[in-house]
């Protein structure tokens, strides 16, 4: 509809805004249950080995303590692959909770001991004793380098001849970059709290991207089919971590199932640490160019860490065949297999690493070539994706970097590096590309006009903080001509219309498209209810000549109108249900969004501590439905960006084969006062392909690139290169 | 936590009493939690102390300042006495911690803080500081955190408070009472090294209580620095910090203090670096002696060799600022 | 405050001011503040994300001073007075604070929206921050993983008048 009067593309409040701010937005941990039982989870403390033994009775012998779960007493559970292999599973074998008496990695839950409250399961849980025979183990990726196998990805086979290519350029780049592991740490504790029904059914909270991921899951895995219901309204931060069921779930339902009884398991900060993250790469990239920088051949090489049971890959080296115009591309992918759990998707996964080294190494490039390094991007500046051959459906990137550049002031940046100081600190400014996928996946929807004229929409989609609540309303507001407050959608529960997994930035492509239809079903249902008076002035008249608008359902010829509770109060509720699929149409077009990131840094010359002082991001991502939650994510993901570039990494002890700094304190994501402003423009992008609202979403795109972006600041800062992130002072000094 | 048995005493010697091999005295309670939830600390008692007459700050006979050691870390960097006569103890103080967690901590809490290293706090690790015997996984394992100076072969840890580091360097005195009546120690031999006994983190006597803290009269409040360097820019304990304190006569150094933090198992003073400053024009040769002299003898593990380079640009620059003036 | 010992243990009564109301609870020793609101009261406004005072999450207002509720027994605090995010407005209105927090959209998520609106309830009271730098420095005891740290600073800025502007009448 999109009149003057539509919510769409407005800067509005988040609708669950005032539960939020007021402490009643209810999040997994928090539903109130008669008679709940508390759950504490025992993790083991090797890496690789059997169990041996487990001694639970001092733990059994406490008054309150109403089991200790094993793998020897669990209920049964599946015993093929199949039944794990939930919605975002890699390839392999998938880790199964107590199944059998093998230790895969440190920090595998072990045992869960239940008791009638919390401190008492935590404290009984200390008390279990496990003997273990423990064999060696492997967990550092540089010293298993040599066991990798190239990864189970689709990629883009090699084009034109990068050996050549490579041999007869001018100029040549050939670098290796590291990363390390990071862990997704959302604020709120993974946590489940499964409901026990006198039926025996389960109604569960749980804190999850994909409230039908998970009972697909448990129904498969405890041979459950109808059985369960999953409740997620409110999710307290996730970014990947929600993708795949963790295993608090399942160890709740046993017990629950164990015992007939209701049991909350929540995870401690330090358990946060014993399940998916972002994996530790290396990568190499070889980068060819003639004398003015146009690019002859890339090489992107990267080996990525995964558990021993799993093979997982992310989308990382594929952005060396698409972001820049080459015709000489080869990339290759392994993974190696280490004594750890395995790696999950994490904010923009791949892209954040694969196009941190590649923006890092087109800095390298830049300086080789002796131009400047936004120059050296439109010179290969490209509207086709080399990898599909096909050309964007839109591609406002060239805006990104102008509007970016311009507000900025990246003519100011010195080319020479270590010539800007500040009293006694380096000034450095730094740029880098952004790109990630737009996508799209099945999903439906239900749009209900009560018969008091409410809206409620509602999909088994997820609201992670990204706006979903906020921007579905504006949508289905839109659709239907009605105001923000007579529309209300729901979410995060698993008996509602199928939503895919709330990830991958593809939300308000694949629900909102859900909603636009199922609205318009119900625009169609409303005519068909006017018409059916025989006297009604809307005789004849279909969808193309009437609008929704102020509520109202009216005749563009402007002659009647008629409130939509008019007709609802004769009709009675009238009901809409939409599902929706990728149009045909994108399939001859390659879909992204894209993103120009500046940051200017200063490095204190004598003590190394770096300060990001300014951030320019500029955004290409079609239709933005709500520019301030929109905004939001970008200066989130920026956020990000900087802890990756400057901050996080989870450190592992090799030979004890376990995380050391697993808490809040020793694990550092930025606090307040390492962020400074963040100026966020979204450029005029215009796609009638990608779907019908034009939107492309905007939950990765911030992230991608501002590593890179930081990293070549601090070049230009100090004049060193640091190639393995994060770069802490010491790294600088 | 393991149940504990709680009692609030309200006199000082029923406090002193009530403490027993299993006892632990609670005051702030910010670490000692922390530290029961990990299962590190696992003490049968804990005496609740809130409720001792510790809470004031007061001028001593000689014209210092006697800290109540009940008195909040934020009171303390706060007060008006403290701000004007000690700001270094302020600064150090506010780089410490959060705002909420020093409206919880107490001053004589602070002197107690373990460290931050992460093998003495995970239990599935050996630390001979926890458990005594077991060995040091840090001094092969993950050390970029850990001291350069006057560790030994069975502890490497360091003393992660900010505070003790400026009390180190205005030589103040840390007043206790146990059963065996009162002691008034040194700050600075108030700490200890590891050697044999790291488990050991003072010199403090089973069921001794700290009762306060003494500043002497002078507080180089017109010249003093308080440098703290961490991996993000708040809200992070110190690699390496360094508390600077000077009297200076035009651009003449008469005295000067130099105190570390982040890099040994106890602030890190010593007269002869100190020396090195007294008489001289503050410059920077100056005190790059003086830093080189105060960290003779370090030895660096594998990840933090770094902190020796990064504590001596620090030291320089730490005095290099107290000795332009404070800044208020 | 008042004890008992039981099979279960020592059990203490203390008597809190909870959001302004009086109550009696009866709490064991090693109950932290923060499990006492969450588990016993349903007060789950207040959240636990690290439970060792290294996120913010669970910061509320202890005598009027801002704390986190996650390193404190609650048997410690007979006789204190309490706020929590559900009492730090009246029931119909938000406080300043929390309508700053909804138009500048300082958060995602919102999990640790009712420890930043504590805390910035505390530095307001505090009166030690004003400048853009002061603020970011004496908020950073709350993290904020979705990272809506600028949006968080403006709604601070923005409410910081209208608070002191209250304090200065009463």
């Amino acid at each position: 509809m999109n009149s003057a009067n539509s919510p769409l593309g407005k800067p509005l409040d988040r609708v669950d805004g005032p539960l939020k701010v007021t402490g009643k937005a209810c999040y997994a941990a928090e539903a109130e249950v008669p008679g709940l039982l508390y759950g504490a989870v025992v993790s083991s403390s090797i890496a690789r080995g059997r169990i041996k033994g487990i001694d639970a009775a001092a733990a059994e012998a406490l008054p309150g303590v109403r089991l200790v779960l094993t793998h020897q007493n669990r209920p049964p559970v599946a015993s093929y692959d199949e039944p794990y292999e939930d919605d975002d599973a890699a390839d392999g074998s998938p880790f199964r909770p107590l199944y059998n008496d093998r230790v895969l990695y440190s920090g595998q839950p072990l045992a869960l001991v239940v008791a009638e409250t919390q401190a008492l399961a935590r404290h009984a849980a200390s008390l279990v004793r496990i003997e273990y025979e423990v064999e060696a183990h492997q967990t550092d990726l540089q010293a298993a380098r040599e066991q990798a196998h190239d990864a189970p990805a689709e990629l883009p086979e090699p084009r034109g001849d990068f050996d050549s290519a490579c041999a007869a350029a001018a100029k040549r780049v050939d670098c290796e970059y590291g990363t390390p592991v990071e862990h997704h740490n959302p604020m709120e504790p993974h946590a489940s709290i499964v409901q026990y029904q006198p039926g025996g059914e389960l109604l569960i909270h749980d804190k999850t991207q994909g409230v039908q991921n998970c009972q697909r899951y448990l129904e498969q895995v405890f041979d459950m089919q109808g059985k369960i219901r999953v409740l997620s309204p409110f999710v307290g931060g996730a970014f990947g971590s929600g993708l795949r069921p963790q295993y608090q779930l399942p160890l709740a339902v046993m017990a629950a199932l164990k015992l007939k009884a209701s049991v909350r398991v929540e995870l401690t900060r330090q358990q946060m640490f014993t399940f998916g993250y972002r994996p530790r790469t290396f990568q190499q990239l070889k980068l060819a160019a003639d004398g003015e920088g146009r690019l002859r051949a890339i090489e992107h090489k990267a080996i990525g860490q995964t558990s021993r049971f799993e093979d997982f890959t992310e989308h990382e080296v594929e952005w060396s065949g698409m972001l820049y115009a080459c015709d000489n591309v080869r990339l290759g992918y392994r993974l190696a297999p280490l004594d750890v759990y395995t790696p999950l998707d994490m904010r923009a996964p791949g892209a954040t690493i694969g196009v941190y080294a590649l923006e890092c190494a087109m800095d390298e490039l830049a300086h080789e070539v002796g131009i400047d390094p936004l120059e050296l991007r439109l010179r290969n500046y490209t509207d086709i994706n080399g990898n599909e051959g096909k050309r964007y459906s839109s591609k406002e990137l060239r805006a990104c970097y102008q509007q970016g550049a311009e507000r900025f002031g990246w003519s100011r940046r010195p080319a020479q590096p270590r010539s800007l100081r500040d009293g006694h600190q380096l000034v450095g400014m730094g740029m880098a590309t952004g790109v990630w996928e737009a996508m799209q996946m099945p999903a439906s929807a239900r749009a209900c006009l009560d018969a008091d004229g409410r809206l409620l929409v509602t999909s088994a989609t997820a609201d992670i903080g990204t706006g979903t609540y906020t921007a579905m309303t504006q949508i289905a507001a839109d659709a239907m001509g009605l105001s923000m407050a007579e529309v209300e959608f729901r979410l995060g529960d698993s008996s509602l219309p199928q939503a895919p997994l709330e990830g991958g930035s593809a939300t308000v492509s694949s629900v909102g498209s859900a909603v636009q239809r199922a609205c318009a079903g119900l625009r169609q249902k409303l005519l068909d209810a006017v018409q059916q008076s025989p006297a009604s002035p809307f005789t004849g008249a279909n969808l193309e000549t009437v609008e929704f608008v102020d509520g109202q359902l009216r005749l563009k010829s402007g002659e009647h109108a008629v409130p939509l509770r008019d007709i609802v109060q004769v009709s009675g509720a009238l009901e809409a249900e939409a599902s929706v699929k990728p149009d045909e149409k994108r399939d001859a077009w390659a879909t992204g969004t894209h993103s120009a990131v500046f940051v200017e840094v200063r490095v204190d010359e004598d003590l190394g501590t770096i300060k990001v002082s300014r951030v320019v991001s500029a955004i290409a991502a079609g239709r933005i439905v709500n520019p301030k939650t929109a905004g939001n994510q970008i200066v989130g993901g920026v956020v990000w960006g900087i802890g990756q570039a400057l901050h996080e990494e989870t450190l592992i002890d090799h030979r004890l084969g376990r995380y050391m700094n697993h808490n809040l304190a020793e694990y550092h994501i930025p606090v307040n006062a390492d962020i400074p402003e963040i100026d966020v423009i979204f450029v005029e992008e215009h796609d009638e392909i990608v779907n019908d609202l034009g939107s492309k979403g905007v939950g990765e795109i911030g992230i991608v690139g501002v590593a890179a972006a930081v990293a070549n600041a601090i070049y230009n800062a100090t004049g060193k290169r640091v190639r393995d992130l994060p770069i802490t002072l010491d790294k600088v000094l | 936590m393991t149940p504990f048995s709680y009692q609030r005493p309200e006199r000082i010697d029923q406090a002193i009493a009530l403490h027993g091999p299993q006892s632990r005295y609670i005051a702030g309670g910010t670490n000692l939690l922390d530290l029961m939830k990990e299962n590190v600390l696992q003490p049968g008692q804990l005496i609740d102390i809130n409720g001792l007459p510790l809470r004031e700050i007061e001028r001593t006979a000689e014209g210092g300042l006697r800290i109540g050691a009940l008195v909040s870390n934020a009171d303390l960097a706060w007060h008006p006495q403290i701000e004007q006569r000690y700001p270094l103890l302020s600064k150090a103080i506010l780089a410490g911690a959060s705002p909420q967690l020093r409206n919880m901590a107490s001053t004589g809490g602070n002197l107690l803080q373990r460290t931050r290293c992460y093998y003495f706090y995970d239990t599935a690790t050996p630390c001979n500081k926890r458990e005594p015997g077991s060995g040091c996984s840090a001094r092969d394992g993950r050390n970029r955190i850990h001291a350069i100076l006057g560790a030994s072969e069975h502890c490497a840890a360091v003393h992660p408070s900010d505070m003790c580091v400026a009390l180190a360097a205005l030589d103040a005195r840390v007043h206790v009472e146990g059963t065996h009546g009162k002691r008034r120690l040194e700050l600075v031999d108030f700490h200890r090294l590891p050697g044999d006994q790291p488990q050991q983190d003072n010199v403090l006597i089973e069921g001794e209580l700290i009762t306060a803290i003494e500043l002497p009269v002078e507080g180089f409040a017109s010249h003093c620095a308080y440098l703290k360097v961490r991996d993000r820019a708040s809200y992070a304990f110190a690699l390496v910090s360094v508390a600077a304190a000077l009297e200076m006569d035009g651009d003449i150094i008469r005295r000067g203090r130099i105190a570390l933090g982040g890099v040994a198992h106890k602030p890190w003073r010593l007269e002869e670096a100190e020396e090195l400053l007294n008489g001289k024009r503050a410059e920077p040769e100056c005190f790059a002696a003086a830093a080189d002299r105060l960290l003779q003898g370090a030895q660096p593990l594998a990840d933090n060799a770094f902190k020796i380079d990064l504590a001596r640009r620090a030291i320089v620059r730490a005095l290099t600022e107290a000795a332009g003036g404070t800044v208020r | 405050m008042s004890e008992n010992s039981s099979a279960a243990g020592q059990t203490c009564t203390i008597s809190l001011e909870l959001n302004g109301e009086r109550r009696e609870l009866q709490v064991q020793p090693w109950t932290t503040l923060l499990d006492l609101l969450r588990d016993q009261l349903g007060l789950t406004g207040t959240k636990k994300g690290c439970d060792h005072g290294q996120c913010g999450a669970c910061t509320v207002l202890l005598d009027g001073r801002r704390i986190n509720s996650c390193l404190t027994l609650a048997v410690m605090h007979d006789g204190a007075s309490l706020t929590t995010i559900e009492g730090l407005a009246s029931e119909a209105t938000l406080h300043p604070l929390q309508a700053a927090f909804v138009k500048h959209d300082a958060f995602q998520c919102g999990y640790c929206t009712p420890g930043q609106i504590c805390s910035a309830a505390g530095l307001a009271a505090e009166n030690r921050a004003s400048s853009r730098d002061e603020i970011r420095e004496h908020m950073s005891g709350n993290l904020c993983r979705c990272g809506a740290y600028p949006n968080i600073l403006a709604a601070i800025e923005d409410a910081l008048p209208t608070l002191r502007g209250q304090e200065g009448a009463q």
